[in-house]
């Protein structure tokens, strides 16, 4: 299966990443090469398993509804490239 | 050529559960900005969520009270997009396998009565908050991670009346519910709309555009109204409706483009790997449905029935679950339906819309009420009376008997009192007197009026009529 050059430019935009040109061409050739790869697995018949939601076999883990206690300001901004009390700061997202 | 419109509305309801969908954190609204978080909410790596049972519960709840068939077997999705409060990269919510599909509501507008199909109800994690400045965005991740549940209605609707009248079902709903408090203003509840028109009885879909945005219940009709006419406006000029998302904008009382650079939203949706699927036992599911309280439309239909309240009465007094209450403890206590429904619909309804408040957050309670209807019903005070004290009664929560004996109002009912009031009037106004007994029967009022003034609306009408009549004849 073929991804073309223009597949690995949407992707890298919906990834926020710059690609340069040969970066274009060795992903599309590597991306190709990984499904191919995978490609291998329709050879066999699932029509009749069921799809795996989960590869553990449990279902249903709750938590009460019922509080804990949060982070403070300070801890939760700790990691932040930027801050301005008691806000995370981010380049202006509305034009 | 004459145009209809067809609406499908995506409504985000937040659950009113103690803490977040995937962590511990509260999930109280107003709290200073960031210190509802933890490590699972802002997305640290290495964390894991694990879901909260209410928010299952809610959402079977929801579904069952909306008609939808309850799936077996559901799991989450993740759907990915960029943005700063979103601090995964990713919102947990639902894609195949939601848990709710298949359901409806009614709605009446004008007499008709209409069904609307819910497509699907799912649950998914709120996003933060953004604050936009001058030369920076400012982020409060508090919101993150609140329970919703995304309510998807099929294409039925086919006026802004119907549409606001859907929202306005649906609202009493998760109110009875008691799983979102539907406040649109505060955002607890919200409506996008997907709008498009098309030739009267045709069968096909025109060009749709996304309306955002309509942050108060007043602007669902507005709102509509407008892009319908808008969309009517572009074919009729000869253009082409463009496919886009348009905010509503309450101050020009217009819809607008958003004209964001049109990313193509390519969500890339999986399987969410950190959850394990909800498999829904039917015993749940039975235990939920026999829990539920009973629902606006069979209350509505049982005031009728049971209490023969008109239509009107009965549609404003089951809106709220709470009204409804109020005027049911009223009847018990003995109160005649239509006189608690009459009291309630005017001067008790008046307050709150005055004050916004809810019913229950008034010191008028059902007893005092039904003890002013006693005191009308055993002559002590008039109506008009009981109309002037109640407001007192309705802020203050002071009983009317007490009001009634510290402002002497208690009704003068004693003819021979009355009589001699009568004859004082009939003195100072011979002129009218005489006009009355030639025929100009409508000075009655006038006579009445004249005999309230002086006893500041004291007296006992009934008498002061029969009074007046045997008087003038």
């Amino acid at each position: 299966m073929r991804i073309s050059r223009e597949e690995v430019e949407h992707i890298a935009l919906l990834a926020r990443l710059r690609l340069t040109d040969e970066e274009k061409d060795l992903y599309s050739e590597q991306l190709s090469n990984i499904l191919d790869y995978i490609e291998k697995l329709n050879e066999l018949d699932t029509s009749h398993v069921e799809p795996t939601s989960h590869v553990i076999p449990i279902s249903n883990v709750f938590r009460e509804d019922t509080p804990v206690e949060s982070l403070g300001v300070d801890e939760a901004l700790g990691n932040a490239p930027d801050r301005s009390d008691p806000f995370y700061r981010v380049p202006r997202i509305i034009e | 050529m004459n145009y209809e419109a067809v609406i499908g509305l995506e409504i985000h309801a937040q659950l009113l559960t103690e803490t977040k969908i995937f962590c511990g954190c509260s999930t109280r609204f107003g709290s200073e900005p960031n210190t509802q978080t933890c490590p699972v909410c802002i997305g640290m790596p290495g964390v894991l969520p694990v879901l909260n049972r209410r928010v299952v519960e809610f959402a079977i709840k929801t579904g069952l009270a909306m008609n939808c068939r309850i799936s077996s077997y559901s799991r989450f999705a993740r759907k990915n997009y960029f943005y700063p409060d979103l601090p995964k990269g990713y919102q947990i919510s639902q894609y195949e396998l939601p848990i709710c599909e298949k359901g409806y509501i009614d709605i009446t507008v004008d007499g008709t009565t209409r069904r609307v199909g819910i497509t699907r109800i799912h649950m998914e994690e709120d996003a933060g908050k953004n604050i936009h400045e001058k030369d920076c965005s400012l982020v409060d991740l508090n919101r993150a991670g609140v329970p919703l549940l995304e309510i998807v209605t099929e294409p039925d609707i086919r006026s802004p009346q119907e549409a606001s009248a859907f929202m306005k079902k649906l609202r009493a709903i998760l109110r009875y519910l008691r799983v979102c408090d539907g406040n649109m203003e505060q955002g607890s509840l919200r409506c996008d709309a997907n709008v498009s028109i098309r030739p009267e009885g045709s069968d096909e879909l025109g060009t749709k555009t996304e309306i955002k945005n309509i942050n108060s219940f007043r602007f669902v009709e507005k709102a509509l109204d407008y892009e319908i006419k808008r969309q009517i406006r572009v074919i009729r000029d000869g253009g082409e409706i463009v496919q886009e998302t348009r905010l509503w904008n309450s101050e020009t009382g217009k819809t607008e483009s958003m004209r964001s650079k049109e990313e193509a939203h390519d969500y890339r949706y999986f399987p969410e790997p950190d959850l394990v699927p909800l498999e829904i036992k039917r015993e749940m599911v039975e235990e939920i449905k026999a829990a539920l309280p009973e629902l606006p439309d069979e209350k509505k239909a049982r005031f009728v029935r049971d209490y023969k309240l008109p239509e009107y009465d009965a549609e404003i007094l089951t809106e709220e679950r709470s009204i409804a209450e109020w005027f049911e403890e009223a009847v018990r206590l003995g109160a005649r339906p239509k006189e608690v429904s009459n009291w309630m619909l005017t001067e008790i309804m008046r307050y709150l819309n005055e004050t916004g408040k809810e019913i229950e957050e008034i010191d008028l309670r059902p007893p005092q009420l039904v003890e002013l209807l006693e005191l009308i019903k055993g002559g002590t005070i008039s109506r008009n009376i009981a109309k002037t004290i109640l407001p007192e009664m309705i802020s203050t929560g002071r009983p009317a008997e007490e009001i009634v004996r510290e402002k002497g109002l208690v009704q003068i009912s004693d003819t021979s009192e009355l009589e001699a009031l009568v004859d004082e009037i009939l003195s100072k106004n011979q002129k009218e007197a005489q006009r009355y007994r030639e025929g100009e029967t409508k000075l009655l009022g006038f006579f009445v009026g004249q005999v309230m003034k002086a006893t500041k609306g004291k007296a006992n009408p009934k008498i002061v009529n029969e009074i007046l009549r045997k008087k003038l004849s």
